[in-house]
């Protein structure tokens, strides 16, 4: 039996190719993910080791107990543990760092980097006065308040020379600094397109941190001291509960880890993509194999009628899967390689650069491939060899194909609709759920699953549809129909495969559309300020910014947003610090009881969930203790309906600012006399200084940001859909050459008998784009209903969220769709033209 | 080879030729594994005159028809069908000339199955974008005896049903010659009969020119006149045959290929 399954792998080479393709690409798609996810989590892993070669303990703040999350505890790493700490007996050296925020303008005063990546950090001279993580190129290290030193490739991409002065910013206000100095650096942000300046180290605590403590204090071991015993060391001397010692190895592995964790998400993601291509692709090879089977019935009764048992035909269907689906998952595997490789190279070419590594081909990757290559292959087989199985040994004797029964349609009709109706129940249930996720997941893969089932019998009548227009191409309209409509199950394998990209891709874009929406209208309708200015890199604002904004002229309002962690009974809240006196003016707040009435004093206004969750009621006063470690009390004068923009705990900064060493602000609000405008804006930008790393927005540059973002977003999941989608062209392309081939003798008749070239042509591709259309509106109408009902379920987390069907990319798809079936056509439809007639007559 | 001894009989019904071939030749290959299939050809087919093409297999009969019919392309000489000649035709122009005035009958009824025996008979004028005759139309439906039968599909009617719906279809579009491959092939005798019998009153009433190649002497005694091929040249022309005659004359080439 191997030998005949064999033979006919090789006599239907063509007839496989499509097969072949379809499940190369699905295994492509995942061994390209494996390979990049383990090319890069090494790379990463590989350099960030190199980033603890020089440190072997280090001591940061208590993680689990911060400053931020122990509101009032003793500070940590001061001077004097840096002291103890490099005096240690197995210490050779201790280095105290400093980092946070810091912007570099470019000679334009446009900002360098994206904001993310732009760090501040302090030249830690050592014993022989020189910072060994910071090799000097040029000049000098800085020494006082006024002097930086900038990484090399920020200050040659800007072509700052030593001497120049530079503009940054660190939390506001433009500072202008002489650079002293040039540095090489191997850090991270920096070769990720982000910059790093550096201060002395005292500048640095006063600009990025507290005066007097550092952020992690690094200790390097005396040779013959080992970093477990330097650990130990440490340890004595850390002050009680505020710090703790790791070991580098440690920090490694943490972070390892952590890159790992990271990888590992961005690989289920990528899988699950390729899932849904390799799910696309056992269409095909199921209709391909059914297919093949009906052409080979003869052949099969014979080998039945010869003595061949039952299970052995359908062992020599399931050989031939097997032999399709190795040769399909080795070439799949090469192209996978070649795409990890490509993604590396095409990362480095946008920017974000990638540690150097060798490609990382793990045996697992090439086991995984296989396996899911030939699983995929031979599982979407089963079927049609079972069905092979059943053909008996007299259908050798006459050509009747075996020809599926009405009644097997029926069962199946009865199926796809309990399990349709099952579906769409549990999915509009779920919508009026708050909490309905797993039911309607679990209804969308019934509906899902129930359409699938029902295609064929929704092909006649869809199909029927498009009759009028296809009746203006006279009869290569009217066959191409009536083919589409022939064998219904082949016809809805074909566009079922087609659906499934396009129902994904619709319902994502209904959903992103909707959201946007929803998150427009929740920054207009609840807020009046003109403006909103914040750090370009999301990091906290100087308060002199504030203070600024509020003394200039045209401003009529404004309000800081600060943010300040607080202990409530035993747990650690968020206060959100404002100007209580023009809050009100900033904001458009729905109060379900109370109301800002000034906020002033002790008073504060809460969201509705935080109250519920508190029970908390208008006049109810609440015990606070302070990030100071000072006790106090709070009236709450308001409950409001919070949302995505403004929720939490509202009180005036006159109450928090007394408790706070170092306020910071996360957003200014500002409202002023003319309203939103370029000139108003521009004036604002010219008041802060030009300050390249403040951004003033209004409410549209707000939600076009917003509007960015999702896009980019979307974007992302259109390419990764593409990939199913290109999968399922295949499949048109598989059916159509097989439909062709099929029908050669029928084709040859209408040639004969005057139906020319161009005739033909048209007849194959009007089948092409009616199946391709028909897997189109089946697709976006199925993607409209799982985008309205997932809708319902965001619209109970996010209040604004409002329905938008997305007309144009809609049609956009649809005419996708169109394209699929007329690009899928042109080889088969060719073929189809260039059939030999003669032969084509006299085949029997 | 010229067809002078049954040019009498045939001119008493009409004089006009309908197709003819001249020193037509068609080689298979090149080299080596060259084929002569027809070694220069000349004969003529007259208007309402039914022909039947009698050969052994390999004769080269088929290729003729083929040929003739503009389904194959001529190594040499010339093929003509009415006034216009085949040769330099371009794939466009002869699937029009095939559409507008030939009709075809094959031995596989070749038929349709999306379409319903009615649909199946105006095909080539639906393909020409053509309205049907009525009256014509109705008539030959009625002359094959298909009147209860044009809603249904090729399926569900018998092989002797199907073939006539195909003799309908050739009939329809009334072209100027109707070319039958083996129309009897798949048919049982009584089928055969009935199709046999359309074809030659389609020839008397109608007025229809019919060239039908065949092996079967029967079907060939309902020609009015038989033409013999043997490798690739007309060896024989009968008027007025019988199939006895017929027989007779095959049995000789049957001899003759047994010795070569």
């Amino acid at each position: 039996m191997f030998r005949t399954a064999l033979r006919n792998v090789l006599a239907h080479k063509a007839r496989l190719l499509m097969t072949t393709l379809a499940v190369m690409l699905g295994v492509a798609f995942v061994s390209g993910t494996l390979v990049f996810t383990s090319t890069i989590s090494d790379a990463f892993q590989a350099s960030s080791q190199k980033g603890y070669d020089s440190v072997d303990v280090a001591i940061q703040p208590h993680r689990s107990d911060s400053a931020a999350g122990n509101p009032g505890a003793a500070p940590g790493l001061d001077h004097k543990l840096l002291d103890k700490a490099g005096k240690l007996p197995g210490a050779a050296s201790a280095t105290g760092s400093v980092s946070g925020f810091t912007a570099v303008a470019d000679k334009h005063g446009k900002l360098i980097g994206d904001g993310f990546s732009t760090l501040g950090g302090n030249y830690y001279p050592g014993a022989d006065g020189k910072d060994a993580r910071y090799p000097l190129r040029d000049g000098a290290a800085p020494q006082r308040a006024g002097e930086i030193a900038l990484d090399a490739k920020t200050a040659d991409r800007a072509g700052y020379r030593v001497g120049d002065t530079v503009r940054i910013s660190v939390d506001g206000p433009v500072r202008k600094e002489k650079l002293t100095g040039i540095f090489t650096t191997d850090d991270g942000a920096v070769s990720a397109g982000g910059s790093l300046a550096l201060f002395d180290t005292a500048t640095a605590q006063q600009l990025l941190g507290t005066p007097g403590e550092f952020d992690e204090i690094d200790v390097r071991a005396a040779p013959g001291t080992s970093q477990q015993a330097l650990k130990t060391a440490v340890d004595a001397i850390l002050p009680h509960n505020a710090a703790e010692a790791t070991t580098g190895r440690q920090l490694a592995d943490d972070q390892a880890k952590q890159i790992a964790q990271g990888m590992d998400g961005m690989k289920t993601g990528l899988l699950a993509f390729a899932g849904i291509a390799l799910f696309v692709g056992i269409f095909i090879i199921a209709n391909t194999f059914t297919m093949l089977v009906a052409q080979r019935t003869k052949e099969l009764a014979l080998l039945r009628a010869v003595g061949a048992s039952r299970r052995q035909v359908t062992r020599s269907v399931l050989i031939e899967a097997v032999v399709v689906g190795a040769v399909a998952a080795v070439a799949g595997l090469a192209a996978g390689i070649g795409i990890g490789a490509g993604l590396r190279a095409l990362m480095n070419g946008t920017g974000a650069t990638v540690p150097d590594g060798p490609l990382v081909i793990s045996p697992s990757t090439v086991l995984t491939s296989l396996v899911v290559g030939i699983v995929v292959t031979v599982l979407a087989a089963w079927l049609p060899g079972r069905r092979a199985a059943k053909i008996p040994p007299v259908a050798a004797m006459n050509s009747v194909h075996a020809a599926a029964t009405t009644k097997s349609l029926v069962v199946r009709n009865t199926l796809g609709a309990l399990f349709a109706g099952a579906g769409a129940a549990a999915v509009l249930a779920a919508t009026g759920m708050d909490d309905g996720k797993a039911l309607m997941g679990l209804g969308a893969v019934l509906l899902l699953i129930g359409v699938f089932i029902l295609t064929p019998l929704l092909s006649r009548p869809l199909i029927a549809l498009a009759s009028p227009v296809l009746r203006m191409f006279g009869i290569s309209g009217k066959l191409a129909r009536q083919n589409a409509v022939r064998n219904p199950r082949r016809t809805a394998a074909t566009a079922s495969a087609l659906m499934v990209g396009l129902t994904l891709i619709t319902g994502l874009t209904v959903i992103a559309g909707s959201v946007q929406k929803g998150i427009d209208k929740m920054a207009t309708d609840s807020l009046k300020a003109d403006y909103i200015v914040s750090m370009a890199g999301m990091t906290p604002l100087s308060p002199d910014v504030a203070k600024k904004i509020g003394s200039l002229d045209e401003v009529t309002a404004s309000s800081p947003l600060r943010n300040s962690p607080a202990r409530i009974g035993s747990v650690t809240e968020y206060l959100t610090g404002v100007n209580g006196k023009d809050f009100g003016a900033l904001t458009r707040l729905d109060f379900t009881s109370g109301g800002l009435n000034g906020l002033r004093g002790d008073a504060a206004v809460v969201d509705a969930d935080t109250a519920k969750e508190k029970g908390w009621r208008v006049g109810s006063h609440v015990p606070v203790t302070f990030e100071d470690g000072k006790k106090g009390a709070l009236t709450v004068s308001g409950v409001y309906e919070g949302n995505e923009m403004i929720k939490g705990i509202i009180l005036d900064n006159g109450v928090l600012a007394p408790h706070q060493k170092h306020a910071a602000d996360m957003q200014v609000m500002v409202k002023t006399q003319a309203g939103v405008s370029d000139a108003g804006k521009d004036s604002l930008v010219k008041a802060l200084g030009d300050n390249p790393a403040i951004a003033v927005q209004d409410k549209k540059d707000v939600s076009d940001g917003i509007a960015q973002m999702i896009n980019l977003m979307l974007n992302m999941l259109y390419g990764l859909l593409a990939m199913a989608v290109i999968v399922a062209v295949l499949g048109v392309v598989n059916t159509l050459a097989m439909s062709v081939f099929e029908r050669s003798q029928e084709i040859g008749m209408l040639r004969a008998i005057g139906l020319d070239r161009s005739g033909i042509k048209r007849m194959v591709r009007l089948e092409s784009l009616v199946i391709s259309l028909f897997g189109g509106v089946l697709g976006i109408g199925l993607g409209v209903f799982f985008g309205w009902a997932a809708g319902e379920l965001i619209a109970g987390s996010l209040g604004t969220y409002e329905l938008v069907l997305p007309w144009g990319r809609m049609g956009l798809f649809l005419a996708l769709a169109a394209l699929v079936g007329v690009l899928a056509a042109l080889w088969p439809a060719r073929r189809a033209a260039k059939l030999n007639m003669l032969a084509a007559i006299k085949a029997e | 080879m010229t067809t002078t001894h049954s040019g009498v009989s045939t001119a008493t019904r009409a004089t006009a030729v309908a197709a003819r071939a001249t020193d037509l030749t068609k080689v298979y290959g090149q080299g080596e594994t060259q084929v002569v299939a027809l070694d220069a050809v000349s004969v003529d087919f007259r208007q309402a005159q039914f022909t039947a093409i009698m050969g052994p297999s390999g004769s080269g009969k088929s290729t003729l028809m083929h040929c003739m019919a503009g389904l194959d392309a001529i190594s040499g000489g010339s093929a003509r069908i009415g006034d216009i000649e085949l040769t330099g035709l371009k794939d466009k122009k002869l699937t029009q000339l095939r559409r507008d005035k030939i009709g075809f009958i094959f031995q596989a009824f070749n038929l349709l199955p999306t379409l319903t025996a009615l649909e199946n008979i105006t095909l080539p004028m639906d393909i020409a974008g053509r309205k049907p005759d009525r009256a014509w139309l109705d008539r030959v439906v009625e002359t094959v005896g298909l009147a209860g039968r044009l809603k249904h599909r090729p399926s569900q009617l018998s092989g002797g049903q199907q073939q006539r719906v195909a003799v309908a279809r050739a009939l329809a579009s009334r072209p100027e010659i109707i070319f039958a491959d083996e129309p009897t092939g798949n048919l049982d005798s009584r089928s055969g009969a009935e199709v046999l019998g359309f074809l030659r009153n389609s020839v008397r009433e109608l007025g229809q020119t019919v060239v039908m190649v065949t092996h079967d002497p029967v079907a060939a005694s309902y020609a009015d006149r038989v033409v013999f091929l043997a490798d690739g040249r007309i060896v024989d022309d009968m008027p007025d045959p019988t199939a006895d005659l017929v027989l007779e004359r095959m049995k000789g080439f049957d001899a003759k290929g047994r010795t070569s």
